[in-house]
């Protein structure tokens, strides 16, 4: 999937173990590795957090500011996503403009966020037609582990329900948090070989036909979902996906998001 | 156009369309010299034309694989094809859209008959108006097969969406602005499924009947790409006989 090179050696491990049901790390096929989430690690920004899902490790910063409403939407405030994957991650990122993988984890990640509605934008207005707040999201990895996408997602909104309107600094009134409305969670499953497994590691990862995100809200509902990679996937297989990830999702957020 | 206070009316939409019904679709094949094959696509008020090149040799040399041929998908909307002016080239979103319909089509494609090579497709989207990847995977599907590319099969694409609470089959643009739910998806006659994206709301139950919703319109369209190749390549096979 990726253009790491893995031997054929352990790719065959890895399917041998997955036939007989079992995981390099020891994990059921549905368990996610272990997650910490600090929040308020870097004092500029007005929100931010560091993740760490298994080997994977990222940090996420949220700055905002204000600037003028998009005319289309002269009564929303805006938010931006971004997500690079740069060469202090991994040995096959490569530093210049993001390519397409960082494009799309970067839109799923915003997606969920966006669709959700999880952030007021009505809220985020200060000035109708003039003076918005813009919250820029930018998702720093620092070390790939694999499944980087749910660890951004939890990242990003961890941060969110963490950051503060900088309305003081801006002279528009009393500092207040981000007005949060909900809280989606992506959980990602991989198939292998025909065998759906949540959380993938890296190795995991790099094997797998398929990727399917899974993004859903507090309610259990869906708000967002992504098919990546080339291989197809039956109605089965998806609808199976879709129950485990929001059951996952509840866990997630219940646990990590103490919501 | 401002936000219509209801999108569907006693069960008919804005455009006169039952939930479960396709825009019109016209398809030509084979309506560009150059390209080794192509295919000019309308799909409601979408007009995207695709080309199809290769297998041949891939520049930059460095992307070239040996045991099978790379797939290149370029999706590229004019300037012209939408309300506001986009401003020319490559975005973000043009970016993830090509991403996704190439590994859309990449499963059908026999990759491994023609190692070292390209075969790329190009898709330009001239009128936009909702469902622009689904059009151009469809377009670029009938493309594949002109070209001869060995294929395995088609693929066909259509979005299913939620507007006013109800789902709807291959959303326009308004029920695309101010729907609830949209959800582009690829499959192959068979049924398997090869694009799946979505965004906005959708409980579990509606997703799983928007995904049948989705697999019939998917095969009607199956149908209409089937036939526009036969209808090209028959009349050939006859030109040629009665000479």
């Amino acid at each position: 999937m990726s253009n790491e090179i893995m031997s054929e050696l352990r790719k065959d491990y890895i399917y041998s173990l997955m036939i007989k049901g079992e995981r390099e790390d020891g994990r059921r096929f549905d368990e996610y590795r272990d997650i910490t989430i600090d929040t308020d690690v870097i004092e500029k920004a007005e929100g931010s957090a560091r993740v760490k899902l298994g080997d994977t490790h990222l940090v996420v910063g949220v700055k905002i500011q204000t600037g003028t409403p998009f005319p289309d939407t002269p009564d929303q405030g805006v938010i931006i996503t971004n997500l690079e994957l740069i060469p202090l991650a991994s040995p096959v990122f490569e530093s210049g403009p993001p390519r397409e993988d960082a494009i799309e984890l970067a839109r799923v990640v915003d997606r969920g966020i966006r669709e959700s509605e999880s952030i007021d934008l009505s809220k985020l207005c200060i000035t109708p037609g003039e003076k918005v707040w813009m919250v820029f999201i930018d998702v720093h990895v620092l070390d790939d582990g694999g499944n980087i996408m749910d660890a951004a997602s939890l990242g990003a909104i961890a941060a969110l329900m963490t950051a503060k309107l900088p309305a003081e600094r801006f002279g528009v009134g009393e500092d207040t948090p981000v007005p949060m409305r909900d809280v989606p969670v992506a959980v990602t499953a991989v198939e292998i070989g025909g065998t759906i497994m949540l959380d993938p590691s890296l190795d995991e990862e790099n094997i797998a036909g398929t990727k399917l995100t899974v993004i859903s809200n507090q309610e259990g509902a869906l708000s967002g979902m992504q098919k990546s990679g080339v291989h197809p996937l039956t109605t089965e297989q998806i609808n199976y996906i879709v129950d485990i990830s929001i059951e996952k999702a509840k866990e997630l957020r219940e646990k990590f998001l103490e919501i | 156009m401002a936000k219509p206070e209801k999108l569907i009316e006693n069960g008919i939409r804005l455009d006169g369309r039952k939930p479960d019904e396709l825009r019109p679709i016209k398809i030509k094949v084979g309506v560009l010299n150059r390209a080794d094959g192509s295919c000019y696509f309308e799909f409601g008020g979408n007009k995207v034309i695709a080309a199809v090149y290769g297998p041949r040799e891939v520049h930059p040399r460095h992307m070239q694989k040996s045991t099978s041929a790379v797939v290149r998908y370029r999706y590229n909307m004019a300037s012209f094809s939408v309300e506001e002016r986009k401003r020319p080239g490559p975005d973000r979103r043009s970016i993830e859209v090509s991403k996704v319909s190439r590994e859309s089509l990449e499963p059908v494609i026999f990759q491994e008959y023609f190692p070292r090579s390209a075969i790329d497709i190009f898709v330009e989207v001239l009128q936009a108006d909702a469902g622009t990847r689904t059009a151009g995977i469809n377009a670029a599907s009938i493309a594949l097969a002109d070209a001869g590319i060995p294929m395995k099969s088609l693929v066909s694409a259509c979005a299913v969406g939620k507007v006013d609470d109800t789902l709807v089959l291959d959303l326009n643009k308004d029920e695309d602005n101010y729907g609830q739910a949209d959800m582009p998806i690829a499959m192959t006659p068979d049924g398997k499924i090869t694009l799946l994206q979505m965004d906005g709301h959708l409980t579990r139950e509606e997703f799983k009947e928007g995904l049948e919703m989705a697999k019939k319109g998917c095969l009607a369209i199956a149908e209409l790409q089937r036939s526009a190749l036969m209808e090209k390549y028959s009349t050939l096979i006859e030109g040629e006989v009665n000479e």
